[in-house]
């Protein structure tokens, strides 16, 4: 059976505890780089992370944007929305369509 | 165009002649999936942007609950609140197979058998924010699962597009007009070497009748 994790500052991702999720508070880099790699070992199916907390490991989670598993998925952290989760979606339209298409 | 460095025999004629075929076909058939990828993708973009909007609105809105839930209550109190939670979700993964590219499929399930038994902590100590900060996540989360799905399937998708394009565009610029052309050159030279062996002929029949008939 799969699970899903948050990671992310504390504050960003209490909540997220209370609704089962695996919560990770972790904001060095090298420390979320190793534990994305460990949940990704360990049938965590989806992997959410605050846009702060996947700035520092955007090459982590690059890594396994071709894989099947896991779907990392950038959330809004309590600072406010950053906007990098929806440009992540222009990338993926620009790279399939050849240019943003997305208004 | 370059042509292709092969020896001018008829059997590498016939030999260039399949491969032109079966390029031509090949190139029919990934510009067909190249169409189709793009048309399911772009229904799936379309949900991934709706989804993501909501999610991300719900999360702020959540957020919001939350600072005011951590500055009205103690960081311990808080953390105690959720430390030990009393849901826990699963996810089932299945599998999808869309023109060859296998995206994921989630199915949720929860530990106790009510999903909305959220809240882990008792209300006597714990700030109103905080409920509602958490049961505006508990809403979202089946939207935030489906999100990595198709977020997912949206990344493995457009991978495969790129791919496919690129093949496509390797065998219409590069591969087909390369045989077309090196097809031509052989023909030509064939039937150049041809003629020049009906001259050469026609010569030597000539020469042979000039000396048996004493011509001069």
């Amino acid at each position: 059976m799969y699970k899903a994790a948050v990671i992310g500052d504390s504050a960003s991702v209490s909540g997220f505890a209370a609704l089962g999720l695996s919560v990770f508070r972790e904001t060095e880099p090298e420390k979320i780089n190793k534990l994305i790699s460990r949940l990704a070992a360990n049938d965590f199916a989806v992997i959410y992370i605050t846009e702060p907390a996947a700035a520092l490991v955007r090459d982590t989670i690059n890594k396994y944007r071709s894989s099947k598993l896991p779907s990392i998925v950038l959330i809004p952290a309590i600072e406010g929305n950053t906007g990098d989760g929806m440009r992540a979606l222009h990338e993926a339209v620009e790279k399939a369509v050849g240019s943003d298409i997305l208004n | 165009m370059a042509r292709l460095n092969v020896n001018p025999t008829r059997m590498e004629l016939s030999k260039l002649k399949k491969k032109l075929t079966s390029a031509r076909r090949g190139h029919k058939l990934l510009k067909d999936k190249r169409d189709e990828l793009m048309r399911q993708f772009m229904i799936l973009i379309k949900e991934n942007r709706q989804l993501r909007s909501e999610v991300e609105a719900a999360i702020s809105e959540a957020n919001r609950y939350m600072a005011v839930a951590g500055s009205v209550m103690q960081r311990e109190v808080l953390e105690t609140a959720l430390m030990l939670p009393k849901q826990e979700v699963e996810l089932e993964v299945g599998e999808k197979n869309v023109m060859s590219v296998y995206i994921p499929e989630f199915k949720t399930k929860y530990r106790s058998g009510d999903a909305n038994d959220i809240y882990s902590y008792g209300m006597a100590f714990t700030s109103i924010d905080l409920d509602g900060a958490v049961s505006a996540l508990s809403a979202i989360l089946p939207k935030m699962i489906r999100l990595a799905e198709v977020e997912k399937a949206c990344q493995l998708m457009a991978d495969e597009i790129e791919k496919t394009r690129r093949r496509v565009n390797a065998l219409e610029h590069i591969m087909i007009p390369d045989y077309e052309e090196t097809i031509k050159y052989i023909t030509m030279k064939l039937s150049e070497n041809e003629r020049s062996t009906t001259t050469s002929l026609m010569k030597v029949k000539d020469m042979v009748l000039k000396e048996s008939h004493k011509y001069h």
